[in-house]
This record gives C-alpha cells, sequence and structure tokens, in this order.
C-alpha cells in the first residue's frame, strides 16, 4: 500500500464520517437552521474530502479536473438551495 | 463489500417507492419519487447502463418531479385545502391483490430467463463501426432503431401541443406566467451563474455521446432546466408560444430526422438508412437539433399552458 492509498483512504475516510454526522445532525437538531448547518457541512466539506482522497486514483489529468468540477457545481448549488430553504424558514418564523 | 451496497440501495428503493404509494401527504410523496429516480441512477449506473442512469436521473428524477411539483401546486391553489385531505373511503383488498399478482409475475419472468439471457448486444457491437459511432446505445437509438427514437421525439411534440391546448382562449399563443412574485436573491445569482456551464455540459453530452455515455435527451434535459432556472428568477420572460423562431425550434429535430431519414430512400437502402460514409457527421446533425427541441419541448411543457394575453 503505498503513500497515496493511504492519503484516499485517510481522506474518504474522514468524507464518510462528516457526512455521517451531517445526517445525524439532520435529523436530530431541533430547527431548520441548525439542520441546514449540519447537511451544508455535509455537503461541502465531506464531499470536498472524498474528491480530494479520490484525485490520486485518477489515471489523466482531466478526470482530476472533472472531479473538482463536479465538486464546485455540488458547492454551488448547495449553497444556493441552503440560502432558500433558509430564506423561507425565516420569513416564515421570524425570530424574536 | 459492493454486495452490501447494492442490498442496502435496494432496500432503500423499495423503502421509497413503498413510501411514495401509502403517504397521504402529496407534496412528501413527490419529494420521495424524486430521491427514488435519483436512487434508480444509481442502481443503472452499479448495473454499467450509465446511458440509462444519466436520463433516469435527469428525467426520472429531476424533470418528472418538477411537473408533478407544479401540478401539485396548481391543484392545492384550486381545491380547497380540506376537500384535498379529505379520505376517500376506497377499497385496496382489489388492488393489492392485482399489484400482487403483477408482482408475482414478474417475478417467475425474471426467474425464468434461459441462461444466458438472449441479447443482440452482439450484434449491436459487430456493426458499431458501419456508424461511425464508438457508443453502441447511441447505435441503437440513432441508428438501428431510429424509428422508435422518431417517434418519440414526435410524441414529446404532441403532449406539448396537449398542454398548450389547456390554455383559455384569450392566452392562445401568449407566454406561461413563470416569475414568482417575490424572487429570492440567491436564485438570481444561481440564475447568473450556473447557465454557462450548464450550455458547456449539454454541448459537451451531446458531442461525447457519440463515442460516451451522453446523448441528446440527457443534454436536452440540461438545457431545459437552465432555461426554467433564468425564467424562474425572472431574467428573462417565458417565451410568446406563438413565436415562429420556437416553433421552428420544436419541430426542427424531428423535422430534420424525418427529412435525413426520406434522404435514405434516395441515396441509401431506405427510410432512415444513412450513407455510410456521412453516416457519423449525419448523426450527430440529428442529435444537436433533437436536443434543442427536446430542451425547448421539456422546458415548455413544465412551464405549463400560456396564461397571458400575447403580445400583438
Amino acid at each position: 500500500m503505498g503513500l497515496s492509498d493511504v492519503f484516499t483512504l485517510v481522506c474518504v475516510v474522514a468524507g464518510a464520517i462528516l457526512f455521517l454526522a451531517g445526517t445525524l445532525g439532520l435529523l436530530r437538531f431541533p430547527d431548520t437552521l441548525s439542520r441546514l448547518h449540519a447537511l451544508s457541512k455535509a455537503d461541502n466539506l465531506g464531499l470536498g474530502l472524498i474528491v480530494l482522497g479520490l484525485l490520486p486514483l485518477q489515471a489523466s489529468l482531466m478526470g482530476g479536473v472533472k472531479l473538482v468540477c463536479i465538486w464546485l457545481l455540488a458547492q454551488l448549488s448547495a449553497a444556493t438551495a441552503t440560502q432558500l430553504i433558509a430564506g423561507i424558514a425565516a420569513r416564515r418564523k421570524p425570530q424574536a | 463489500m459492493s454486495l452490501l451496497f447494492d442490498i442496502a440501495l435496494v432496500a432503500g428503493l423499495i423503502a421509497l417507492a413503498l413510501h411514495v404509494v401509502v403517504t397521504r401527504d402529496g407534496r412528501g410523496a413527490i419529494l420521495a419519487f424524486i430521491a427514488f429516480g435519483l436512487l434508480l441512477g444509481i442502481g443503472w449506473a452499479r448495473l454499467a447502463s450509465v446511458d440509462v442512469a444519466l436520463t433516469e436521473a435527469a428525467i426520472g428524477g429531476g424533470l418528472t418531479g418538477m411537473l408533478l411539483l407544479r401540478a401539485h401546486a396548481h391543484l392545492a391553489r384550486e381545491i380547497p385545502p380540506e376537500a384535498m385531505s379529505r379520505a376517500v373511503p376506497r377499497s385496496w383488498l382489489a388492488p393489492a391483490i392485482a399489484c400482487g399478482l403483477v408482482t408475482l409475475a414478474l417475478g417467475a419472468v425474471v426467474l425464468a430467463f434461459p441462461q444466458p439471457a438472449p441479447s443482440l448486444a452482439h450484434q449491436a457491437v459487430a456493426s458499431l463501426e458501419t456508424t461511425g459511432l464508438g457508443n453502441p446505445v447511441t447505435a441503437v437509438l440513432l441508428a438501428y432503431r431510429a424509428i422508435d427514437t422518431l417517434l418519440e421525439k414526435i410524441v414529446l411534440i404532441l403532449a406539448l401541443v396537449g398542454v398548450w391546448s389547456l390554455s383559455r382562449d384569450a392566452a392562445w399563443g401568449g407566454a406561461s406566467q413563470l416569475r414568482p412574485a417575490v424572487i429570492p436573491e440567491p436564485l438570481v445569482f444561481l440564475a447568473r451563474v450556473l447557465p454557462p456551464f450548464g450550455v458547456l455540459i449539454a454541448v459537451y453530452q451531446v458531442w461525447v455521446g457519440a463515442d460516451l455515455p451522453g446523448g441528446t435527451f440527457q443534454a436536452g434535459t440540461i438545457l431545459a432546466a437552465m432555461a426554467l432556472l433564468v425564467m424562474l428568477a425572472g431574467l428573462r420572460p417565458a417565451p410568446q408560444t406563438q413565436s415562429k423562431a420556437l416553433r421552428v425550434m420544436l419541430a426542427g429535430g424531428p423535422a430534420l430526422f424525418v427529412l435525413v431519414g426520406f434522404l435514405g430512400v434516395a441515396v441509401a437502402q431506405g427510410f432512415l438508412s444513412y450513407p455510410e460514409a456521412i453516416a457519423k457527421p449525419l448523426i450527430v446533425g440529428i442529435e444537436a437539433a433533437l436536443t434543442l427541441s427536446i430542451a425547448g419541448t421539456l422546458a415548455l411543457l413544465v412551464a405549463g399552458p400560456p396564461d397571458r394575453a400575447p403580445a400583438p
């Protein structure tokens, strides 16, 4: 097992743990905004770590670039969706 | 390890399917249906059918989900909530028995498949070079079984005509009102940033579809999504459905397909057969025109019947 395999293993496992933690937060946190907070951590950092871990496995440079693009697009859509849901939640129940 | 993953995937699919059927909450059922489509896409990817996986995620998950959500919102506006939630007494025994029988019959058929299963895959790959393509799925769709694909696109146009015919007489030829009353700021930002990338990915999908997984339907759905995003964020109004340019774009793909099909009678072996030397350019050209048609059709299907009077 080479050094790059250890790197992949550590990153992907860390990403998976973040997804698990995000899911736990989504299920257990009391209000919409905290749940969104937990979910966006999993989306951004968890997916980022998994992409980072998979980078050394790519045969070509293009494969790596595509993976990073997928992460960036997921970031953009997740951030927008989170903002939209948070906006609706804030409008529905004004903070005291 | 991958068996464990597959079992979890199948369990998730069955649980979501049951939830869609059992739940009383219409919107919840639609959201579960979208998740079901995305999960089914992963299932197809596990079966190494990347073309089907992409289409399932785009059409089954995304587009159908959006159509259903819009239909649900319309219903909620027109039917008072108490009428919607009122439980209709219905007998569940007969449907349950019928569904159970269908499931049993399907299971029996699957188990009764001869080993190895009959397949045309070898012939499809063997004649691939006469089409100049590298992706057997595209070869099946655009060359071997082109008539199926052609009819499918025409059905889409007919569906759109059906939706348009639901508009009031005064709004015939007008545009749909897609823009919400309040447009959230982040949506506008997304609608400004995402479409260039979406268009790039769609072009890539059409181009790469000749040799690798990808193709017209996936690319058309992405383009439709970008168009809807721009219209929903209020950056551009929905197009007038009486516009000549729009109608040419909608009908252009199938029309080019039919035209090339009849040219085949004159210069090749028959209807929808391509001269071998220029098969690939012809197929890519048809795919490009079809993609625009599909994108327009899908976006306007989601936009719904026009409800504004046409501009003079």
